[in-house]
C-alpha cells in the first residue's frame, strides 16, 4: 500500500526524492479521511519553504484542510491537473495525484521522516 | 456519548463515526458525494434517531400549540404534519419543527437533537393556562429516513400502509417489516420520502431489510455529511446555522409559516412589528462567482464594509458549485447583487441567486 522508496510525515504527506528535487502528495490514509476532495489550493512556482510550513489547501466537501511542507526549499513545480480534477488526489493519491515539486534545500531533513514501516506503525496506532 | 438503536449496524456498514449533539453518528459511509447522489437519482437511507420527539396531549393541546407555534395547526386534520417553529417572544427561533396531529387533543412535535432539552424545558415552561400534559418520548423513539425517488418502490412491499395514497406531509401508523410504525411522507433532502418513527425496542430489522430491499435498486445508507448538503441545495433550514434564538421567523424568510389570521401566538406582535416596518436584513442563497468554497462563519462584505458572516456554506455535489446562505441587509439582497466572503485570506466574489437552490421535477 505505502511504497517502499518514499518517505512520510504524520501529517500524511508522502515524500519521494529524485537527485536534489522531492515529489510530494498526501497518502492514501489521508484522501481516505478527507472524503471527496473538490478544490486544491496551490503554492506559487518559486515559493520558498520552511518545514511544517502551510503549502496549500485541500477542500473536501466536508472539510478544509492545510497541506504541510515535509522539507524546506523551493517550490519547482505544482500539479496544474489538480486545477481541474482534484479528485485525481482520491484516484491516485501516490502517483497522479501529487501536488507540489520541492527542490530540497537540506537532504539531512529527509532522513527525520517515516520511512513505510514506521508510517504504517503509526496508522496502527492511530485505530486503536 | 449516546448511541442510537442502529449503531452496531452502521459500524458494520463502514459507517465513519463521529460525535454529533453529544450522540455517535455516522458522518458517511461511501463517501458524500455519491451518497448525496444516491438520494437525488435513487434511494438513500437515514438514521434519525436522534431527533426528539415531544408528546402534548389534553383538552388544550390544540390552543396551547398554537400559542407556542407562528403557524396554523388548526388547519391539521388527523393524519397530516406541519413544519413550523418554536417561536420567542422575540420571533427568534426556540426550533423549528414539525407538528404531526394525531387528533385536536394529540400532537407529537418533532425537534432537533441538538435542541431536545433546551426545547422540552421551553415547551414544560410555558404549559400555564392550558389544560395539556407534555411529555418527552425522545428516548423511547428510533427514527430512519427513507428518501429518493424509488422511497415508495422500496418501502410498499415491506408495509401493510398504502403509500401511494399517502400524500405529502401526510402520514399513517401501521406496520414496516413487522413492526409497530409512523410513517410520514416528509423529509430533510429535497427528495420524495418518507420518515419512520418506532418505539419498537428492537427496530434493527427495519433498517436490515430497508438496507437489503433497496440495494439491487441502488440505495446506499446516508451519513450527516450528505444530509448536510442535500438540505442545503434544497435550502431547508439547519438550526444554529441558519436559524437561532438570534434571527426573527421574518428574516429567515419563513414568512410562508406565519399565519397572523389565527389568533394570537409568542412572537406575534414583533412579527406585526417588523412588516410593517421593513426587515434590515434577510437570510440569501448565493453561489461563488469565483473559485474557493464559503464555509459557516466566513466574514461576508458588501461595498467593502463587513457585515455578517456565513450561515451555511458547501459544495453542491448535485450542481457542482459551492453554494451558501447568508444574512445581507436588506438593500443587497437582490438576486444578482454581488458581494465578498474572505475564504482564508482572500476576498472571493460571491453572487445572490434564486433559492431553492435545488427543486426536484414534478411527479409525472
Amino acid at each position: 500500500m505505502y511504497p517502499n522508496d518514499f518517505r512520510y510525515t504524520k501529517d500524511h504527506e508522502w515524500v519521494k526524492v529524485a537527485g536534489d528535487e522531492a515529489l510530494v502528495g498526501v497518502t492514501d490514509f489521508a484522501q481516505h479521511q478527507l472524503g471527496d476532495i473538490i478544490y486544491v489550493e496551490l503554492p506559487p512556482v518559486g515559493k520558498e519553504l520552511a518545514p511544517r510550513q502551510s503549502i496549500g489547501v485541500i477542500e473536501s466537501v466536508k472539510s478544509v484542510s492545510d497541506i504541510y511542507a515535509p522539507v524546506s526549499g523551493q517550490v519547482v513545480a505544482v500539479n496544474g491537473e489538480l486545477a481541474q480534477t482534484a479528485d485525481l488526489i482520491n484516484k491516485d493519491p501516490h502517483g497522479q495525484g501529487w501536488i507540489v515539486r520541492i527542490k530540497i534545500k537540506d537532504k539531512a531533513e529527509i532522513e527525520g521522516l517515516l520511512s513505510a514501516g514506521d508510517y504504517e506503525k503509526f496508522l496502527e496506532g492511530l485505530e486503536h | 456519548m449516546k448511541t442510537t438503536r442502529f449503531n452496531e449496524l452502521h459500524k458494520r456498514l463502514g459507517g465513519k463515526m463521529i460525535e454529533f449533539c453529544g450522540w455517535e453518528m455516522p458522518v458517511e459511509y461511501s463517501g458524500i458525494i455519491p451518497e448525496h447522489m444516491a438520494v437525488r437519482t435513487k434511494a438513500g437511507l437515514f438514521d434519525v434517531s436522534h431527533m426528539g420527539e415531544v408528546l402534548v396531549t389534553g383538552k388544550d393541546a390544540l390552543a396551547y400549540v398554537q400559542w407556542l407555534t407562528p403557524n396554523d395547526a388548526a388547519k391539521l386534520l388527523p393524519g397530516q404534519v406541519q413544519y413550523t417553529a418554536l417561536m420567542t417572544p422575540e420571533s427568534t427561533f426556540v426550533d423549528d419543527m414539525l407538528v404531526y396531529c394525531v387528533g385536536p387533543e394529540e400532537y407529537l412535535l418533532v425537534v432537533n437533537a441538538a435542541n431536545v432539552d433546551k426545547d422540552f424545558a421551553w415547551i414544560a415552561g410555558h404549559t400555564k393556562g392550558f389544560e395539556v400534559n407534555v411529555e418527552n418520548r425522545s428516548d423511547a423513539y428510533s427514527q430512519v429516513a427513507l428518501q429518493g425517488p424509488l422511497a415508495e418502490t422500496i418501502l410498499q412491499p415491506l408495509t401493510n400502509i398504502d403509500l401511494a395514497g399517502m400524500k405529502s406531509f401526510h402520514w399513517a401508523k401501521g406496520r414496516v417489516v413487522g413492526k409497530d410504525c409512523l410513517v410520514s411522507r416528509t423529509g430533510y433532502t429535497g427528495e420524495d420520502g418518507f420518515e419512520i418513527y418506532t418505539t419498537d425496542p428492537n427496530p434493527g430489522v427495519i433498517w436490515t431489510t430497508l438496507i437489503e430491499t433497496g440495494k439491487p435498486l441502488g440505495l446506499l445508507p446516508i451519513g450527516l455529511g450528505a444530509r448536510d448538503t442535500l438540505r442545503l441545495e434544497s435550502k431547508l433550514m439547519l438550526y444554529g446555522n441558519d436559524i437561532s434564538d438570534k434571527t426573527t421567523v421574518l428574516e429567515a424568510d419563513l414568512k410562508w409559516i406565519v399565519k397572523l389570521p389565527k389568533g394570537d401566538f409568542l412572537g406575534k406582535p414583533v412579527i406585526e412589528k417588523q412588516l410593517a416596518e421593513g426587515l434590515k436584513r434577510k437570510l440569501v442563497g448565493f453561489e461563488m462567482a469565483e473559485p474557493g468554497i464559503a464555509r459557516p462563519h466566513y466574514p461576508v462584505y458588501v461595498n467593502g464594509q463587513r457585515v455578517s458572516e456565513v450561515a451555511s456554506g458547501t459544495f453542491s455535489p448535485f450542481l457542482k458549485k459551492a453554494i451558501g446562505l447568508v444574512y445581507l441587509p436588506i438593500e443587497a439582497t437582490a438576486v444578482g447583487t454581488e458581494f465578498e466572503i474572505e475564504i482564508r485570506t482572500k476576498r472571493a466574489k460571491a453572487r445572490v441567486i434564486p433559492t431553492p437552490f435545488y427543486k426536484r421535477a414534478a411527479k409525472k
